[in-house]
């Protein structure tokens, strides 16, 4: 969004991703973003016994012009949905979306009218987070891997074609409904 | 309310906790066939011929027990001093489990909840709110709206229910005796399209204002979608085969 | 910048701006031109201090409330449809996420419904009453310290938040250990529990109930007595007791306008009538009274918590024995988590073939309830939670109605505010405490 994306491809840019990842990750703000059961999950990380400051986000911004994280932590639904949406164009980029709770990813148990059946039907998500709502510990290592995914993201013209490749790559994916094996 | 004896000619049968067979009392809401809720095509389950009445519990005689009969008194004694007869505003009075149920003719209810609320040996202060129930078979009484009143000065809790055809959904709102149905009759509104007529502003609470249809009625999908798996699919949770 | 910051646009009851940014100042200061305009302010639904996704529109003249309305159903589930697809048994996992807060108000409600309906309330055993009291006790004080904590942050004493939290872990860690999870449990079942208490839990709870006794105090000492909590909390959020019983307010709300209604002495279920406890009041009307009755409320809890466990040493059945609606399972942990336990399934699917097919019948059919309709109402944390279950018969339920008392008190939301100042708006929220998982269901 700044300089950084306007550098050549080759030996530098592959140094500032790595200099750019580490500073984002490293600061990430997290938008405050409660729907519901996960919400209080996800107070519960930032207080006490989990403590996020020691991942530098125990700051949740009010703002969403503020924020470069957003954790949809709850079910979305319809009504939200375009306010869900709202926020997510206020965030500036980059941001990333943590998609919290099966609700949030899927719809869960609620399969209904009222229901968005998965948030990744109004805004792109980074990381899902299995769970009912998920633990503390769960959030965290959804953070912590998101942190990594950050760490490795790229810039500029390498980003243009990650990004083309993770699109040909999903296309020619396998359609849940054709797959065979266990669940897992 | 153990104390309350029962004159619920149903009660017997309800402790053997049968599949809802409570011989010819009670009131037909509907006639269910089969089982499996298969519609579409032949039945080929086998239980096809099978035919159930679904029974609400009916009117009870008097004594009612407890302080059923208290109220009772009271309440008719009291529409009667208001050149009400009772008999046209309570239609049938209900004794089930221990709770006392007045169906009223609906264009009473507005007075009769006025009565229940001021009358002081009756005292009905709170209203607790209204749930809306539709029996899409019991013709000429779809919708029931369901308000339960407790009174905080005797320790008492009544039921009034109110029905009205599907063809015609208004219902008097009670917005006027108890300021907090304004939430519950918006909701009701919402989920059943009964209208509440005197409400002060009655529109969609909580589903989008631009919604359409009223989604907790029973012939209103659940709106669900088919669930994926790895090379399988079901259907979503109203559409898969039920037992009742 | 030459652009107007906000752009007016003339109706039939004057100009609305609609501001999109820029500088309030300046947004004020063209607002003030003219002078016979309202300022229409719109906080939420996703706003860091409405207390989740409640849609707060405010008319403001000035720093002055001159009108308040909520706007609410952002987190509609449609919980109560739902139940009507799935049998009696699986509605406790649904109902149990209503108000998230109090899971454990929500499923016994919904189970003395059912009960109601079964006829069985007399045949529930002695231990599943208790450990349902013991565990909605335990509840209450988890969501008295989420109320205090985020009604703490809410007005910026963060300090309060971190206790809160503290606190409330040591809780859910013992509702883990009891049901296997911290929120959303389903363990209240129809008929009783799904199990009993673990191997150890009787230990640990006593334990709970001396470190709660140590850290309850704290609250006392951080913020009863803080000036500047007591200037913000005092006077702000009036209600009456005309208003509250008008408006239905129950549970703290009505209990700070002096009326000790709660349905535990009232209407008691569940044997509370045998519990020796005490129902706070203020006389107040206001948001600091709302607080000293939560504290108090919460050391009531634990009076009630010791008394469960003194009778929790005699140990006994925690599910009716009527095997037509007990859920035939008994449960051990495996290596795969907890499920039937592998004695229990050697014996179905070895020895009986009648318990196979009664376990079959009874897991994925389901227990019919025979037809009617029965209303309960329970005492939950934010006031009267009531549960009016409809059957048909079937082995679904027909309706399932949750008068949730968020919902009710909420209500009382514009009687509390307008007049007052708009800061004073998130304090009359708070106070309320309302949970919009209850609120929209």
């Amino acid at each position: 969004m700044g300089l950084e994306e306007k550098l050549p491809s080759g030996f530098l840019l592959t140094t500032v991703e790595q200099a750019a990842g580490w500073v984002r990750k490293s600061s990430v703000f997290p938008a405050t973003f409660g729907l519901a059961c996960c919400a209080i999950e996800m107070m519960t990380t930032g207080a006490g016994r989990y403590d996020l400051a020691r991942f530098g986000m125990e700051v949740f911004r009010g703002s969403p012009r503020q924020a470069d994280l957003m954790i949809v932590a709850g079910r979305v639904s319809q009504k939200m949905a375009p306010v869900l949406r709202q926020v997510y164009d206020q965030m500036p980029n980059p941001k990333w979306v943590i998609s919290m709770g099966v609700c949030a990813s899927s719809g869960g148990m609620f399969n209904n009218y009222a229901i968005v059946q998965g948030v990744d039907h109004i805004v792109p998500v980074d990381i899902y987070l299995p769970g009912c709502p998920p633990r503390p510990e769960m959030l965290i290592d959804a953070i912590l891997k998101l942190h990594h995914k950050i760490q490795n993201s790229k810039l500029g013209v390498n980003q243009e074609e990650a990004a083309r490749e993770a699109e040909e790559a999903a296309l020619k994916a396998l359609p849940t409904i054709e797959m065979k094996g266990l669940l897992r | 309310m153990s104390d309350v004896n029962e004159p619920n000619p149903d009660k017997d049968l309800g402790a053997q906790n049968l599949p809802g067979q409570r011989g010819d009392h009670g009131e037909e809401i509907r006639v269910q066939r089969g089982m499996f809720g298969a519609r579409n095509g032949g039945d080929t389950t086998g239980y096809g011929g099978l035919v159930r009445s679904v029974r609400l519990p009916g009117p009870a005689t008097r004594p009612y027990g407890g302080w059923f009969d208290e109220v009772a008194d009271e309440l008719e004694g009291a529409l009667e001093e208001q050149d009400l007869l009772p008999e046209n505003a309570i239609e049938k009075t209900v004794v089930d489990r221990g709770e006392l149920t007045f169906h009223i003719a609906r264009e009473h209810l507005l007075r009769v909840a006025k009565t229940l609320r001021d009358d002081p040996a009756l005292r009905f202060e709170l209203c607790t709110g209204v749930s809306g129930v539709h029996y899409p078979e019991d013709a000429g009484r779809e919708l029931h709206a369901v308000y339960h009143l407790r009174s905080l000065t005797h320790g008492r809790l009544i039921r009034l229910e109110v029905s009205a055809p599907d063809s015609d959904r208004h219902v008097p709102s009670l917005v006027s005796v108890y300021p907090t149905n304004d939430w519950h009759e918006r909701e009701t509104y919402d989920f059943f399209g009964l209208v509440f007529d005197g409400h002060p502003a009655l529109t969609r609470i909580m589903m989008p204002d631009d919604w359409q249809g009223f989604p907790q009625r029973k012939d209103y999908p659940l709106g669900g979608i088919p669930v994926e798996y790895k090379g399988a699919q079901i259907p979503a949770p109203d559409q898969r085969r039920s037992y009742s | 910048m030459n652009t107007p910051p906000a752009s007016a646009r003339e109706t039939t009851e004057g100009p609305v701006y609609t501001v999109t940014g820029g500088d309030w100042d300046e947004v004020v200061q063209a607002a003030t031109k003219a002078d016979d305009e309202r300022i229409v302010v719109n906080m939420g639904p996703q706003h860091p201090s409405t207390h989740g996704v409640l849609r707060l529109i405010l008319e403001i003249d000035g720093e002055t409330v001159t009108e308040a309305r909520c706007g609410i159903g952002y987190l509609h589930t449609g919980i109560e449809k739902n139940t009507e697809f799935r049998n009696w048994t699986q509605g406790t996992t649904f109902v149990t996420r209503m108000d998230y807060l109090t899971p454990f108000f929500n499923e016994t409600a919904y189970c003395l419904g059912v009960e109601k309906l079964l006829g069985i309330e007399e045949q529930i055993p002695d231990r599943a009453s208790i450990i349902r009291v013991m565990l909605m006790e335990l509840n209450r004080i988890s969501s008295h310290l989420v109320c205090i904590a985020t009604g703490g942050m809410e007005l910026g004493a963060t300090t309060i938040m971190i206790y809160g939290f503290r606190d409330r872990e040591l809780i859910l860690d013992a509702f883990e250990l009891i049901t296997g999870l911290r929120m959303n449990h389903a363990f209240i079942r129809p008929g009783g529990l799904a199990q009993d208490l673990p191997p150890g839990a009787m230990d640990q709870l006593r334990e709970l109930v001396k470190t709660m006794k140590k850290n309850l105090p704290e609250y006392d000492k951080l913020a009863t007595g803080n000036p500047i909590f007591k200037a913000r909390m005092q006077d702000v959020g009036y209600l009456d007791l005309t208003g509250c019983v008008a408006l239905g307010a129950t549970g703290p709300v009505l209990r700070s306008a002096g009326l000790p209604h709660d349905v535990r002495k009232s209407d008691p279920y569940c044997g509370y009538d045998t519990y020796d406890f005490d129902v706070p009041t203020a006389d107040t009307c206001d948001s600091y009274g709302r607080f000293l009755i939560r504290l108090e409320e919460m050391r009531q809890s634990l009076r009630i918590v010791e008394q469960c466990l003194d009778r929790l040493r005699e140990p006994g059945p925690v599910m009716v024995a009527d095997k037509k609606i007990a859920w035939p399972a008994q449960l051990a942990l495996g290596p795969d988590g907890l499920g039937n336990s592998l004695d229990h399934i050697k014996k179905i699917m070895g020895t009986s073939m009648e318990a196979l097919i009664h376990h079959f019948k009874l897991v994925t059919e389901g227990f019919r309830v025979p037809p009617g309709q029965a209303y309960v109402t329970v005492e939950s944390p934010r006031g009267e939670l009531g549960v009016h279950v409809v059957s048909d018969g079937g082995t679904r339920p027909y309706r399932v109605h949750f008068r949730d008392p968020s919902f009710t008190n909420l209500q009382a939301m514009a009687a509390m505010c307008e007049g007052g100042q708009v800061a004073d708006v998130i304090v009359a929220v708070a106070s309320i405490d309302p949970v919009m998982g209850g609120v929209d269901r």
